[in-house]
């Protein structure tokens, strides 16, 4: 039987928790973040698409959503860095009986903004937002989305039908921008009660009608911290740039080799820098050229250049995932981001360079970062 | 009447460990929902495991009364005679 190794992160320590198809993984390191330390698998052989740390209101709780194939997804969460874990029929996801669905896979988990530290989002499949306002003890189907009149006809895209990111307005207490694979982006500015599209401008190149008014297969987005109303999106063909929530939105693939692909991260203290991996095509998704290259703007999109040094530039055909870039709050920001084959890379650069910090892992799904906010170990 | 439940390994962190739970059910005629239901008292979180949220077996997940996959005998409403035994069983699918 597989062995799990624990970690004991400090306050302060730069962590990296990556989900996997068949586990979860804690890395950790000091601030240099010269060398890390892995703890895990947690729950192996089951996927893991969600994580999330939340160091909201003194609580230093890692999220994770693991599902089994066999016996379905369920939420998880620990108080003492993955030593321990809440019961696995503590804090279920289920939809409610007159829905007809059945939940699938979590997501994404989202703190929400840390005014409201009990508040909490995950995004599931089949498409649906779910809340919990009591820190993860009960989740409610949000049913301003899941009766939007457009719901019936999203469509699954190659991952499932999936609501795959969640974005809490930080400045504006009752916004959120949710994005689906095929949907697109909705956004509510009502705390969840009413939504509508805010995809203006982004094409969805499957399609004989480019602009339809939704079924954009939004692959990701990310927005900036400090500047909320600016947010970046990687569609499945499509790279653009939003500067006033989501009303409309630019083409932005200035100077890439693709512009396919799936992550996307902007950079914690420079709205202007936002990081993506290209894939040559839907055909084949895996890096142009077998050169693994993160591509870097610094210019909000106007130009981009690539980031090599460390990455494998000869027979490196790889994928990155839509939620496995990721990059970290410190000054010196870290960037990071894991493969299909297993492979975990970390930058503490803001991307110039880069070092391999796992390999042989399982698939990775997800990437995830966070600041330790405590030893570990206090209760609710 | 008596009811013997069978418990796969990765389910056995809900029922204390235990791999084969005994329960009694009413007299009279039985099915595999109602049978089921008793183990669900004797341990809450195993049902959403076993079913989904609506109610159905998941895709998965076999139960057999005896030797016979309820899949072939009607399902949940499969009926179950005296000392019945359901074994849960994961299907050999999986990535």
């Amino acid at each position: 039987m597989v062995a799990t190794r624990q970690v004991s992160p400090k306050g302060g320590d730069a962590l990296v928790m990556v989900g996997t198809m068949k586990g979860a993984f804690l890395f950790r390191s000091n601030a240099s973040r010269a060398r890390w330390e892995r703890g895990g698998p947690y729950f192996p052989g089951q996927a893991v698409y969600a994580m999330a740390y939340d160091g909201r209101a003194g609580r230093g709780r890692l999220w994770a959503a693991p599902e089994s194939f066999h016996f379905g997804a369920v939420m998880r969460s620990s108080d003492d860095f993955g030593k321990t874990w809440s019961k696995e029929e503590e804090g279920s996801i289920r939809f409610p009986e007159d829905t007809g669905a059945s939940l699938k896979r979590v997501w994404q988990i989202a703190p929400a903004r840390a005014e409201e530290p009990d508040v909490l989002y995950a995004g599931v499949e089949p498409a649906a937002l779910f809340e919990s306002r009591d820190r993860g003890k009960k989740w409610s189907l949000v049913r301003g989305l899941w009766d939007h009149p457009h719901r019936p006809q999203w469509q699954p895209g190659g991952g499932g039908m999936c609501l795959h990111t969640v974005l809490p307005d930080p400045s504006r207490r009752e916004r959120i921008h949710v994005a689906i694979s095929t949907g697109g982006v909705y956004r509510t500015d009502d705390a969840g009660r009413s939504w509508r599209t805010a995809h203006k401008g982004v094409r969805a190149q499957f399609l004989p009608d480019k602009h339809p008014e939704f079924g954009q297969c939004v692959h990701k987005i990310a927005r900036h911290p400090s500047r909320p109303d600016r947010l970046y999106l990687q569609n499945h063909w499509g790279l653009y740039r939003t500067d006033d929530a989501g009303e409309s939105w630019k083409d932005v693939a200035n100077g890439v080799p693709s512009d396919f692909g799936f992550g996307m991260a902007v950079h914690p203290h420079d709205p202007d820098t936002a990081y993506i991996v290209p894939l040559e095509s839907d055909e084949f998704r895996c890096t142009p050229d077998g050169r693994l290259r993160v591509y870097r703007t610094r210019d909000a999109g106007k130009s981009w250049q690539p980031l090599t040094r460390g990455l494998p530039q000869k027979d490196s055909l790889e994928t990155v995932l839509r939620d496995a870039l990721a990059t970290d709050g410190f000054e010196k920001a870290g960037v990071y981001f894991g493969t299909r084959s297993g492979k975990l890379f970390a930058s503490r650069d803001s991307g110039t360079s880069w070092t391999q910090v796992a390999d042989g892992l399982p698939p990775v799904v997800c990437v995830k970062t966070a600041v330790a906010s405590k030893p570990g170990g206090r209760s609710h | 009447m008596k009811l013997t439940f069978r418990i796969p390994g990765p389910l056995l962190a809900f029922t204390g460990g235990r791999a084969v739970v005994e329960a009694e059910a009413a007299a009279g005629p039985v099915t595999v929902e109602a049978a089921l239901g008793q183990l669900w008292r004797l341990y809450p979180g195993l049902r959403d495991r076993i079913l989904t949220e609506q109610g159905q077996v998941r895709p998965h997940v076999n139960v057999f009364v005896g030797p016979d996959s309820i899949r072939d005998t009607g399902g949940l409403s499969t009926p179950i005679g005296e000392r019945a035994e359901i074994a849960i069983i994961p299907a050999v699918s999986g990535g």
